[in-house]
């Protein structure tokens, strides 16, 4: 077993993948594995009892969604029956932000890995506000949910078939020089997928009110592109997955409950604990206080080599934690010092073009004592509120040490 | 009753984030309820009706303007509020200090051109930082102490190896090219380059030079561990070898605490090769002499920074190898016998000749471990005095009686492995009337044998008397010049000639084991290092405006010792 030779497959693999997002769908259509009674969430797996307020908020919203429940009340008692088969996202080659919610019905984005001919899968970016994926459920936001299924899915689905598919590396790529991190700020990646989008949706939508509506509703939210991204990321690191010997990290994930890693020379194992809570800014009216602990599949982005790695691309973001930009240039000099590579693709202008930090190698976690740095949102603690702040949080250590000591046990180290 | 005061900014654009942070700033200040720092949009004006912060402005705000809105005690604490905006707006965070990396890897990678890597972590960490260091080319300056001396021989062998310098473990000074590393004085540049393995001898040294209007190329510190028998000196031979080629060094000084005697002798070994004036002050070392070959032996190290001083001022004309022609002689020959009548004659022989060669045997040895085996058959180089009672029974003493002394210098002669044959001739009143008329004829018919045979035979006299004695100087000497004898009247004269002759001689036939050269130019290219461990050391390179990099260091793994055992078995699997 050569294990540097086995990183630097995995993380080729990561860099070589070319995700482009070919249409919509409905989950159950297109989701592995996926069947009427599943609920696909973020994080490594959980159970209801288990399950933080938000994926339990959001799983209740799915149900009502799904006409499956006729309330909350209703939906919640159902999925505490345990008739509802849970799953991670991960484990289906699906992202989901923050809750991570997936239901059988929902419209997804499938995200095809031309090189290595992968597909994942993203729902819809609700926007900011009370929003599933935060754990809100009430009418409002049903309604919105009703509304992405019926008029701004198709709308979209039409457009980017009617373009032949949007490539979201390379939308990517262009943000990170557009003061993007990837992550926690899409604004330029949102623009180039609106921008992308628009004149197909002006001409494929059923009329101009519809147009009208869809392309406001994508350039006004700058998360319109974080779904597509996160599924992207999936894909990339999809493709460096049940590599023997490697110790580099394939899926970094969360759920308001749990942290969780999978390694590439680990295949399919979760190694998990506790998550933490983010140090955070709030939103007016809300406090530590208010807050769910570290939440959403979105740190895909940083296990794919953006996102808080690339944060000396984005030094507007570091305010987040009341830092300066030299701040943000730290945060990823440090993640050099935990990545096995230097990304091909992706790349930061002010450390004069260099690749950003690729492919956490568990190793170096643990001789460094240095966890991989996330900017993330932060839920609301109870179902049915929504995000309360955003910040940056440090993934366990724990996680990254119970890993080595495995893949020492397995590979006989 | 509480107070709302709301302030418009149209047209002006501020991150989100930059936003949440004023309003928790505004938030925490003195009687201030709550405050909303917002971007006037449809969403947002929700948010501040849900928590009480909504005034007629902010209904009537548009998408472009920030709304800025508090509710305090009273009228005063929100205007105080709203009026430090401005303020807050353009406080900037305190220099939150330059990029520190986490690892030597990264410290490289960004300093990539430093050549030293100062380390000062805790002495269980140290040598595998070291190690590291060495294996990317670095030279090393190890502060730390209790490192095992296992650990050292095996940097020092890495690090000959590589042509590399490990100052230390346990060196606290060293000054490379006018910079400071660790403990050291500011010391100008000068002509004169220093190793010590002593960090506050090569302090005091450096400071004398100085203070008497001089300067240094280099002050190179080993470690005082460097001169034990274990370590063997790697750094210090390596050191002042590198010292010999820099043509900025005029003078090399050696200090260092008491060494072994086996490494003292190693040492000056090394400095006879430098080509350069070498002033050697080991602390308790008792040289034969105050100056040989290109050596001067201080008495303090007062006196080797005068010495010092003073030969890189008058550079002296160095006695060179080259007036010996050994090319004379033929291969093999090496070895140097005596052939003495005087005993004193014979005993300091023996005690200058230490100063060329390893061993030399006596029938009368100062050493008794010198002692010949059987004073009739010489082995390698062997001082026979035949003025001893085994020679003198029932003949008359080698000072009246040159018989013997002839009958033994032809059978000396005769060993195709001798190159060097020494003599006294002792005059005035007892002695032979005239020695020379029966020693010259006999050492002319040896040295035209031995060129018969193709071999060079040095035969070296000394003459101990005066014009006034009835055998006369002047004649004895011409009698054995005559005979192709060299001849001087100062016994330690002959011996020193006699020494430098088989020292050269025997050097090839016994070659050192040679380390990889430091290259020279890494020495002499401005320093910029790497720091790891105590951060003042750090400060001070910045301080000299040296180029440097501080690694923000922990313990690998946390100092989990399964964890520590588990990375450093993969890292072995892999190499």
């Amino acid at each position: 077993m050569d294990i540097e030779q086995a990183n630097k497959k995995v993380v080729e693999a990561f860099m070589e993948a070319r995700p482009v997002v070919t249409t919509m769908a409905k989950a159950l259509e297109v989701v592995p594995g996926m069947h009427e009674n599943m609920i696909l969430h973020a994080g490594p797996p959980i159970t209801w009892e288990t399950a933080s307020g938000p994926v339990k908020g959001a799983m209740m919203g799915a149900l009502v969604f799904e006409g499956k429940a006729k309330t909350p009340e209703e939906a919640e008692k159902i999925l505490a029956s345990g008739k509802i088969e849970f799953a991670p996202c991960n484990d289906h080659m699906c992202s989901g932000p923050m809750a991570g919610i997936i239901s059988p019905s929902q419209l997804v984005y499938v995200v095809e890995n031309q090189t290595h001919k992968i597909k994942c899968f993203g729902n819809l970016n609700e926007g900011r506000g009370k929003v599933l994926r935060m754990g809100a459920y009430s009418q409002e936001v049903l309604d919105k949910l009703k509304w992405m299924e019926t008029v701004l899915g198709p709308t979209i689905k039409a457009a980017i078939e009617a373009i032949g598919g949007v490539d979201v590396r390379a939308i990517i790529a262009k943000s990170l020089h557009m003061g993007d991190d990837g992550h926690n700020r899409e604004d330029a990646a949102s623009i180039l997928w609106t921008t992308q989008l628009a004149p197909y949706i002006a001409k494929t939508a059923k009329d101009t009110q519809t147009a009208f509506d869809v392309i406001k509703f994508l350039g006004e939210n700058a998360l319109s592109i974080l779904n597509p991204i996160m599924a992207s990321c999936r894909s990339m690191t999809a493709a460096g997955e049940n590599v023997e010997g490697s110790t580099i990290v394939t899926v970094m994930s969360r759920n308001g409950t749990d942290w969780g890693i999978k390694v590439s020379g680990l295949g399919d194992k979760w190694f998990t604990a506790q998550s933490p809570y983010v140090k955070s800014l709030y939103f007016p009216g809300f406090t530590e206080s208010d807050a769910c602990r570290d939440i959403g599949d979105s740190v895909i982005t940083e296990t794919a080599g953006i996102g808080g790695f690339a944060m000396a691309a984005a030094p507007a973001l570091v305010t987040f934690i009341g830092g300066s930009p030299q701040d943000a240039i730290k945060t990823t000099m440090d993640m050099y010092e935990i990545t096995y590579a230097e990304n091909k693709m992706f790349t930061i202008p002010y450390l004069d073009f260099r690749g950003t930090p690729t492919g956490v190698d568990i190793r170096k976690v643990v001789e460094k004592q240095i966890a991989p740095r996330v900017n993330t949102g932060v839920a609301h603690k109870d179902p049915g509120v929504g995000q309360v702040g955003a910040g940056v949080v440090s993934a366990p250590m724990s996680v990254f040490e119970d890993a080595l000591v495995a893949f020492a046990e397995k590979y006989n180290i | 009753m509480a107070v709302l005061k709301t302030e418009i900014r149209s047209g002006v654009y501020y991150d989100s984030a930059k936003l949440m942070q004023l309003q928790r700033i505004l938030a925490d200040l003195p009687g201030v309820e709550d405050a909303g720092v917002v971007m006037g949009t449809e969403s947002n004006k929700e948010i501040l009706t849900h928590i009480d912060l909504v005034t007629p402005e902010v209904k009537s705000a548009t998408t472009n303007d920030l709304v800025i809105v508090v509710r305090a005690e009273n009228d005063k604490a929100a205007a105080t509020a709203i009026g430090s905006v401005d303020e807050i707006l353009s406080r900037r965070k305190e220099g939150s200090g330059e990029f520190r990396p986490r690892s030597l890897e990264t410290a490289i990678q960004n300093l990539p051109d430093a050549r030293w890597v100062l380390i000062s972590v805790a002495g269980r960490f140290a040598a595998a930082l070291a190690k590291d260091a060495l294996s990317n080319g670095k030279h090393v300056f190890l502060f730390s102490d209790n490192v095992s001396v296992e650990e050292e021989i095996e940097l020092k062998s890495i690090a000959s190896q590589k042509g590399l310098l490990v100052m230390g473990p346990d060196c606290g000074t060293a000054i490379i090219k006018g910079a400071c590393l660790g403990f050291a004085n500011k010391v100008p540049a000068g002509p004169i380059g220093v190793v010590a393995a002593a960090g506050t001898g090569l302090q005091q040294v450096t400071s004398r030079i100085a203070q008497l209007g001089s300067g240094i190329t280099h002050g190179i510190g080993t470690g005082g561990r460097d001169l034990s028998e274990k370590v063997g000196a790697v750094t210090f031979k390596m050191a002042v070898e590198v010292l010999s080629r820099d043509l900025e060094t005029k003078v090399i000084v050696m200090v260092s605490k008491p060494p072994a005697p086996k490494i003292a002798e190693e040492m000056i070994k090394v400095a006879l090769r430098a080509g350069k004036p070498v002033v050697v002050n080991f602390v308790s070392y008792r040289p034969s002499t105050t100056q040989r070959d290109n050596l001067w032996f201080a008495t303090g190290m007062d006196d080797a920074a005068r010495l010092a001083v003073e030969l890189a001022k008058n550079p002296p004309t160095l006695v060179d190898d080259q007036e010996l022609k050994l090319e004379r002689f033929a291969k093999g020959q090496r070895y140097l016998r005596g052939l003495f009548s005087g005993g004193t004659l014979a005993y300091e022989a023996q005690h200058i000749l230490a100063d060329y060669l390893p061993r030399v045997y006596a029938n009368a040895p100062i050493n008794k471990e010198n002692k010949m085996a059987n004073s009739m058959a010489s082995t390698e180089h062997s001082i026979i005095d035949l003025g001893e009672d085994e020679f003198t029974v029932g003949r008359l003493h080698p000072m009246m009686d040159n018989e013997l002394r002839i009958r033994r210098l032809y059978e000396e002669a005769k060993d195709p492995d001798v190159a060097v044959i020494m003599m006294d001739v002792v005059i005035g009143y007892g002695s032979h009337p005239d020695p020379a008329s029966e020693l010259a004829p006999a050492i002319k018919t040896v040295i035209d044998e031995a060129e018969k045979a193709k071999r060079h035979l040095e035969v070296i006299t000394v003459v101990t008397g005066t014009d006034d004695d009835p055998q006369t100087l002047k004649n004895q000497i011409k009698q054995l010049k005559d005979a192709g004898a060299w001849v001087s009247t100062s016994n330690e004269e002959v011996c020193r000639y006699a020494g430098r002759i088989l020292r050269g001689l025997n050097a090839e036939a016994t070659p050192t084991p040679t380390a990889t050269q430091v290259d020279l130019a890494s020495l002499q290219a401005d320093v910029s290092g790497i720091n790891i461990g105590l951060e003042s050391f750090y400060e001070n390179l910045k301080a000299q405006n040296v180029p440097a990099v501080h690694v923000e260091w922990s313990p690998p793994a946390g100092d989990n010792e399964k964890l520590k055992g588990i990375l450093e078995r993969m890292k072995a699997k892999q190499s």
